[in-house]
């Protein structure tokens, strides 16, 4: 949460400075630059020239957690790396946002069966806001999820919500 | 330089100490884990034979026999002559097994022979939980003193790779899948 939201009553007038505080933040979502397994090579696809991300504000892949507004989880993420991940996405500014790119992410994909060391979905560890599946998930599918996410910004508003009520950044 | 030869060399060297010999598709002997520093130090040092790299330590599980077993991948490389640029050509290629007792499986290390091994042994002892006696990365916990794993968490419990392996059902708060129930799940 960052120092706005939440402080204002329901019926303020808000609307205006929410469509402002909205349009910045969804044309200028910074991602961390953080591939854990081969989702990132579409990742990296998608930031490059052919697909560039950066048409949609999306493009400053910054290299610390603390100048990043989004975490793409793209990869398998094993029982070792889940405190890293945990511990980069607590490391993250608020407004903070999670898209979990590909089907490992989603929920343990190819190795949700057989696969002893991997946590069954990210939505385990940090708190997730677009799935994108796939194994791993085309360029376009990833920007999708990138527009998807600027849709669930576009309804956020800095009014006081209560936690699970739509536009609000609270957490259930 | 033939498999055969090799095989020779070796049995003329150290007797009882090559179990057995297996000229197939992969040229192998079968050494006993106890003479294993000296006979990987032979290989190594014995100018006829070379060789001086070690390209994989391959781990296997086999309950059925009650034993674990460690196969080493042997290559003899010869350094570009004359010419510093040039590239390094392979003599001869070999395979060593050491076959030990699954209930305490204790293989010396011989990482001091070929520093590849360090790694390798490593893996081997997190995934089969083979212990490399003498490895220069050993830890020492209430498993005994062995190599410090190199995959898995250093506070993981057990071997994964061994067949009997019981897949964890959570892991610090981070829960599995229900499909764990069944504890060796069917391939």
């Amino acid at each position: 949460m960052g120092w706005i939201e939440n402080r204002f009553e329901e019926g303020l007038i808000v609307t205006s400075l929410d469509w402002a505080l909205n349009w910045a933040r969804q044309s200028s979502l910074w991602p961390m630059t953080f591939g854990i397994a081969c989702c990132a090579i579409e990742m990296m696809a998608t930031g490059a020239s052919r697909f560039d991300m950066d048409r949609f504000g999306a493009g400053a892949f910054r290299p610390t957690a603390r100048q990043a507004d989004l975490m793409i989880v793209a990869g398998t993420v094993t029982y070792k790396m889940a405190s890293r991940v945990r511990r980069l996405y607590n490391q993250m500014p608020d407004p903070k946002y999670v898209m979990a790119m590909g089907a490992c992410t989603v929920g343990g994909g190819p190795y949700f069966k057989h696969g002893y060391h991997v946590v069954k979905g990210v939505d385990l560890i940090v708190p997730v806001d677009v799935y994108v599946p796939g194994c791993p998930p085309r360029p376009e599918a990833l920007l999708e999820g990138l527009m998807r996410l600027q849709d669930k910004i576009r309804r956020q508003t800095i009014a006081r919500t209560r936690p699970g009520e739509v536009g609000s950044l609270l957490q259930v | 330089m033939s498999p055969e030869q090799i095989a020779e060399i070796l049995k003329a060297r150290f007797g009882d100490a090559v179990i057995a010999a297996d000229m197939g598709a992969h040229p192998q002997v079968i050494v006993a884990a106890g003479h294993w520093p000296e006979v990987a130090r032979f290989l190594r040092d014995e100018p006829a034979l070379g060789f001086n790299m070690l390209r994989s330590i391959t781990a296997v599980d086999r309950p059925a026999e009650h034993v674990l077993e460690a196969l080493y991948d042997l290559l003899a490389m010869t350094p570009p002559e004359g010419a510093p640029d040039g590239y390094w050509t392979a003599r001869h290629a070999f395979a060593v097994r050491i076959r030990v007792d699954r209930g305490d499986p204790h293989i010396p290390s011989v990482a001091h022979v070929w520093p590849a091994a360090d790694w390798h042994e490593r893996e081997a002892y997190d995934l089969l939980g083979i212990v490399f006696d003498g490895h220069p990365d050993s830890v020492e916990d209430h498993d005994g003193l062995h190599p410090r794993r190199i995959l898995c968490p250093d506070d993981w419990a057990g071997h994964p790779l061994r067949k009997d392996y019981v897949f964890p059902i959570e892991y610090h708060g981070i829960p599995g899948t229900t499909e764990y129930e069944t504890p060796n799940p069917v391939h």
